[in-house]
């Protein structure tokens, strides 16, 4: 392929933007998925969640899968910070007065800084929970498995660090808000029939997913030990 | 009806401009915005003083050139219209308006509220266009059998009058509402699918050489776009850029 076919032009700069974006919300789904068992806070429970933490470092297809996402996140941030870096150059005098509101959602002209909020965020996440199983120096628990459960209950037992939690899926409420529709458009997909409905199912991600991961840290907060 | 205008003035190129604020009086409503500024002008003629230069030609909504960006929108409140076709009557007595130029580093402020637009000009000259042999065995485009939807999609998109409104309005500058409907505008048409392929990757490389920013999908430009080109022409240009970019040689 020529150089055009990676990054070479506008259009094919949104193609790479609108695949990594939605593979990135496929991956929102199954990490949610996983994640949800945190819910469950018994024994039995914090057991089976470091378990699944377990499989989750060791198994070698999950492994594979997720070098794909570390290169995903990357390739996306890089290229969304390319985009607006040039965006930003395409008018370098400014209105004196902008009617914004007039013709487009504020999530739309703003995804650059809300993709950087969450690019912070996952700095931050992966530090405290991605860092520490993989090199930090935490315990075991009965059967075995590194005691990741208890990591992420003593975060989540912090007032501050529960309320970053719920300000950042705000932010990527607000980012798939516009991002997830707009992966469609990007990609060409646009028909009478399809569109109202990848809006409503964008909507409804945008906002159900946020939601639950937000519950999360909430949870714990309030049936902590 | 009173007004104080917020305009910007530059006298060059390369001058760096600033808003300079002029009260008009004597304003009917049922004048044009361009009307108004006329008077404004007559006046400032009339006080020794140098005119506001703005572009206009048809002013019935044809040709493009009353590129204005009007309290924060490109032609102004009101939707489906250009700025020869606002009326007065959308504002109030006592009302202060802003007036500046398209912003957009591919269209240079050529003095205070005109700027030059041949970047359009060369998305056009790049690919735009239809090769016809013209010895003398030219087919009658009757003659061609076109689906009713195919033409009337083409004919919307060739309802485009290149007035880059939707470069002004859009975050990003981006030119890709008008790129598309050029694009659109042939490869729905059987005389304009042979070179599809080559005419959307000369007209989108042309664009962006020009310096127009990356669309993000705000839509922005469908809104203000006075001739209310749809974004599924962009989508439609997505397909065709996608589709030529993977399979060219
Ligand atoms: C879980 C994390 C993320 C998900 C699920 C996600 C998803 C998406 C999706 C679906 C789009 C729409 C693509 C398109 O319009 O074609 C998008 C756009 C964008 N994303 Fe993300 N994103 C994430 C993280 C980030 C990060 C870390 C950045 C870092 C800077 C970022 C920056 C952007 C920008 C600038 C755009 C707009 C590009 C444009 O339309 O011009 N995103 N994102
Ligand atoms: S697409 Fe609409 S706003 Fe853009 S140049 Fe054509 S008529 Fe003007
Ligand atoms: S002067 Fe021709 S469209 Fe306004």
């Amino acid at each position: 392929m020529s150089r055009s076919a990676i990054l070479g032009s506008s259009l094919t700069k949104k193609y790479w933007m609108a695949l990594t974006g939605l593979f990135l919300c496929l991956f929102l789904i199954a990490h949610l998925a996983g994640n949800l068992q945190l819910l469950d806070m018994s024994p039995e429970g914090q057991l089976k969640f470091n378990a699944y933490a377990k499989f989750m470092t060791t198994f070698p297809l999950v492994k594979a899968a997720s070098y794909l996402l570390y290169f995903s996140i990357l390739f996306h941030a890089f290229d969304g910070i390319l985009i607006a870096i040039q965006n930003r150059k395409a008018r370098p005098v400014r209105y004196a007065k902008e009617n914004a509101g007039a013709n487009r959602s504020w999530a739309s002209s703003n995804m650059a800084l809300l993709g950087t909020l969450v690019l912070v965020f996952l700095v931050i996440h992966m530090k405290h929970f991605w860092f520490e199983m993989h090199w930090g120096d935490i315990g075991t628990d009965a059967d075995g498995n590194k005691d990741l459960y208890t990591v992420v209950a003593a975060a989540f037992g912090q007032s501050w660090y529960v309320a970053l939690y719920v300000v950042m899926m705000a932010v990527l409420a607000f980012h798939l808000l516009h991002g997830f529709q707009s992966a469609f458009q990007s990609l060409g997909i646009n028909h009478p029939r399809y569109t109202p409905m990848i809006k409503n199912v964008g909507v409804f991600f945008a906002v159900v997913v946020p939601v639950l991961f937000a519950l999360i840290p909430v949870w714990m907060f309030v049936h902590r030990a | 009806m009173k007004l104080k205008l917020k305009i910007w003035r530059q006298n060059g190129p390369s001058d760096k401009g600033r808003m300079e604020t002029y009260p008009v009086n004597d304003v009917s409503e049922d004048m044009s915005f361009l009307e108004m500024l006329d008077v404004l002008n007559d006046q400032l003629v009339r006080d020794g003083k140098d005119p506001i230069a703005f572009d206009h030609d048809c002013r019935e909504g044809i040709c493009g050139a009353c590129s204005l960006f009007i309290n924060g929108e490109a032609h102004g409140p009101g939707r489906g219209i250009t700025t020869c076709q606002l009326h007065m009557r959308k504002f109030k007595d006592g009302d202060t308006i802003y007036v500046e130029p398209w912003r957009s580093a591919a269209f240079p402020v050529i003095k205070d509220l005109a700027t030059n637009r041949g970047a359009f000009d060369r998305i056009q000259a790049a690919g735009g266009f239809v090769s016809v042999n013209t010895s003398g065995n030219l087919v009658d485009g009757n003659a061609v059998p076109i689906p009713k939807d195919d033409a009337d999609k083409a004919f919307d998109a060739a309802t485009c009058i290149g007035c880059g409104a939707c470069v002004a309005t859009c975050p990003n500058g981006s030119a890709m509402l008008f790129t598309a409907a050029k694009v659109s505008q042939l490869s729905l048409l059987p005389q304009g699918k042979p070179e599809r392929k080559r005419r959307a990757l000369a007209m989108v490389e042309q664009m962006d050489k020009e310096g127009f920013g990356n669309c993000s999908n705000t839509g922005a430009c469908e809104v203000e776009c006075p001739k209310n080109i749809s974004l599924e022409h962009i989508a439609r240009l997505n397909r065709e850029y996608l589709a030529a970019t993977v399979t060219k040689e």
